[in-house]
């Protein structure tokens, strides 16, 4: 159905895909396994006709084709459903998926609500045409995404990612629509970094890495152990034993409340020992990033929370002195881009590096550089700004910022996010080796298999209220998935 | 009272009509703050022209001119990805020193048959019920709407963001210049330098009081009228400072802006689109 042929794409002197050659055929399933940065998207992009590319050819059905545009592509019968949903929060789905069609130049709300009924006969809805985007969840949201995809009746459809935003369940029902797609005989390329839901759904698996193909197997071949190593081009080792936490409380949380808009958190109670991890899951905008912030002291709460038996303040500033350290949801949030690796890694403490009020950039470069070496973060120099840095990079500049003063507890969020294999697994030794000199951890993540691999206890947040926590060993994926989309442990 | 009414209508007409234009780009997602400088240079064209040919002449010369003025803020604030804030000022300035320089000879010339302004205040209205139904009933205001909320995904599923935001300027600036045409040509009827008098500047501000709709924005621009109405019919009238009702429509200006907060703006507003950003 489509071929590509040597496909190469250059950005500069960056080559994000090198002599890439891929087929799908009707009714077929290929997934692109790939860590962040290895070319996925690059390749998805040549394809729907965002990116040119350098070398290479496309053909479609036998034929060779260009894609000029994403309207060619969609002519061509190529249809994405991109990683972040691209849609109009402030239309309704019926327009967001008249996007998608030759619409006449004049058209009623009904006329055109109509005529999507009938476009979409052969496909089951799943959302109400009239409801405003920004009121659907992100799993409806890529529902909708997927209906415009099928509007233009494509031939190959190419999945980006489409798991990332969705409950395990919402996973689930993902990958028997999928299914149905296939059995219409639709050619399905299926992008992922998640070996578990590769080896569900592809018939097919080709590993991407560095720009390359690094190689193809088909389902039958496939085990997670070799996929892994061509993937991240060795192989990884497994996390060492977390060692059981100690007596001394370190964090006491009661009834802790915060009052916004519809109370993203109600009410959430627990207690973090010396050496202890609690992992924290959840539907994205359960309360996670409200519950995190408020206990950094970015957001007004309710409630009683100690600390090393004393009351918890309410500062950033003194809370890092106390020993509290804060991996920020996102990246964007713990660093100034235009400011240096040096200066960022100061942030916290830019006080000591001036006793007599003026800085002592000497000093905190000096001491950037052992940091930038003890943390392996990749850098030209501790006076590069970070906005240059890779996304892992980023994050150990976070990560060695907020672990230098020895916190006693860390909140961390989402702390590997699109990182790739290598740089996670250093984040995760990080808190590790934090936990056994006795640190306490508050671990909120959207990827299960870290909460699993690193807690002691594992609990969700459901809209607003803590779920569990239960012990790491009665726990498990489905558990979990049941935590955050139900409710009950 | 009714005079009132009817001066406030009449006096509301110019402002309804340049913020109609200002709201259509910004529905887009482009700021004009070129509105006071296009309604300018567009009352001198209408003007110029109005005295060559006739009313109609000037009414589509000034038109013409505001249309024009539209585009070429588009050159700058669309294809070449310049901040819109800094060529939306710079076109008002350059709008008014050029009127003010080009106009010298028109200066106090009385125009000898002006249009009725009753006949533009009805015109204006229509207007600002066919941008409603333009919005929300068309392929070109769906595209219009998709631009100015989210051009990443417009783009995405082939719509040509640059093409209709170009589009929508060009066309906001025929409004502006219609507005410019209708002070020129009726409200006053001559020319003299300065005769905007600031009112593209609460044009501006009026969209966002209207909170971008330009059904509401009728209701607006004739408070507004009723306010410069009571300015001058109140002076000297009343035991409060002139000066005080001078500044009415400005503080209000002012209020709306400190409160439109709470008002939800179209997301990509004032950023330059580029893909793959």
């Amino acid at each position: 159905m489509l071929k590509l042929e040597n496909i190469t794409k250059r950005f500069g002197p960056v080559v994000a895909n090198r002599r890439v050659s891929l087929e799908v055929g009707r009714g077929e399933v290929l997934a692109l396994l790939g860590e962040n940065g290895a070319g996925k998207t690059t390749l998805v992009s040549i394809l729907y006709g965002l990116y040119a590319p350098d070398e290479g050819r496309i053909l479609l059905e036998g034929r060779e084709v260009r894609v000029p545009s994403p309207k060619a592509a969609q002519r061509l019968g190529i249809a994405l459903v991109p990683q972040h949903p691209e849609l109009i929060e402030a239309h309704t789905v019926a327009e967001n998926l008249a996007l998608g069609l030759d619409l006449p130049p004049f058209f009623s709300r009904r006329a055109l609500e109509g005529r999507l009924r009938e476009l979409l006969k052969d496909h089951p809805l799943g959302v109400a045409l009239e409801a405003p985007v920004a009121r659907l969840s992100a799993g409806e949201k890529q529902r909708v995404e997927l209906l415009r995809a099928l509007l233009s009746r494509p031939k190959v459809l190419i999945l980006d990612e489409p798991t990332s935003v969705l409950t395990p369940k919402e996973a689930q029902e993902l990958f028997q629509e999928i299914r149905r797609l296939q059995a219409l005989g639709l050619a399905v390329i299926f992008i992922s970094h998640k070996l578990d839901e590769v080896l569900a759904i592809a018939d097919r698996i080709a590993v991407l890495r560095g720009g390359e193909k690094v190689g193809e197997l088909s389902r039958k071949e496939a085990d997670k152990e070799t996929l892994v190593r061509m993937m991240v081009g060795r192989s990884v080792a497994p996390l060492p034993k977390v060692p059981p936490p100690r007596e001394e409380v370190v964090l006491e949380v009661e009834d802790l409340v915060v009052p916004r808009h519809g109370f993203p958190v109600q009410g959430v109670s627990f207690a973090l020992r010396a050496g202890e991890v609690l992992g924290v899951a959840g539907v994205a905008g359960s309360g996670q990033s409200e519950l995190v912030e408020a206990l950094a002291g970015l957001r007004p709460y309710r409630g009683s929370v100690r600390f090393l038996g004393q009351p918890l303040p309410k500062d950033p500033a003194r809370l890092y002195a106390l020993g509290v350290a804060h991996i920020p949801e996102e990246r964007a949030m713990g660093v100034v881009g235009g400011m240096s690796v040096a200066e960022n890694l100061a942030l916290r403490t830019f006080r000591a590096y001036a006793p007599k009020g003026l800085l002592d950039y000497r000093a905190m470069e000096r001491e950037a550089r052992a940091l930038i070496e003890g943390y392996r973060i990749k850098t030209p120099s501790p006076r590069t700004p970070v906005r240059f840095l890779s996304g892992g990079n980023v994050q150990k500049v976070i990560l060695a910022r907020e672990l230098k003063g020895g916190p006693r507890l860390l909140l961390a969020m989402h702390p590997t996010y699109g990182v790739d294999v290598g740089a996670a697994e250093e984040v995760h030794g990080r808190i590790l080796e934090l936990v056994r000199q006795g640190a306490a951890v508050l671990l909120v993540s959207e990827d299960l298999d870290e909460i699993l691999a690193l807690s002691h206890r594992v609990a969700a947040l459901y809209h607003g209220r803590l779920v569990g926590p239960i012990p790491r060993e009665a726990a498990s994926r489905e558990a979990l998935g049941r935590m955050m989309a139900e409710g009950r442990a | 009272m009714e005079e009132a009414l009817v001066r406030a209508v009449l006096f509301g007409t110019p402002i309804l009509l340049a913020s109609l234009g200002a709201l259509l780009a910004e529905r887009g997602g482009v700021v004009n703050l070129g509105v006071e400088g296009i309604m300018a240079l567009s009352a001198l064209a209408a003007f110029a022209a109005a005295m060559a040919g006739g009313v109609g002449l000037g009414v589509l010369a000034g038109v013409g001119t505001g249309a024009v003025l539209g585009a070429f803020l588009g050159l700058f604030a669309v294809s070449l990805r310049a901040n819109q804030f800094v060529a939306g000022l710079a076109l008002a300035a350059l709008g008014l020193g050029a009127s003010g320089l080009l106009g010298k000879r028109y200066e106090g010339v009385p125009l000898p048959n002006p249009l009725p302004e009753e006949g533009l205040a009805l015109l204006a209205l229509a207007l600002a019920a066919l941008l409603h139904l333009l919005l929300y009933r068309t392929r070109f205001g769906l595209y219009l709407r998709s631009v100015g909320e989210n051009p990443r995904a417009a783009d995405l599923f082939g719509v040509s963001v640059d093409g209709v935001r170009h589009l929508a300027l060009f066309l906001g600036g025929g409004l502006m210049g219609l507005a410019g045409a209708y002070l020129s040509l009726a409200y006053r009827p001559s020319w003299t330098d300065g005769m905007t008098a600031g009112l593209g500047w609460v044009a501006i501000a009026l969209v966002i009081l209207a909170a971008w709709q330009p059904l509401r924005a009728v209701l607006g621009a004739y408070l507004f009228g009723l306010l410069f109405f009571l300015q001058f019919r109140l002076q000297g009238s009343v035991p409060i400072p002139s000066e005080a009702f001078a500044a009415m429509p400005y503080l209000l200006v002012i209020l709306v802006l400190a409160l439109s907060g709470r008002t939800r703006a179209p997301k990509a507003l004032g950023i330059p689109f580029e893909r793959g950003r």
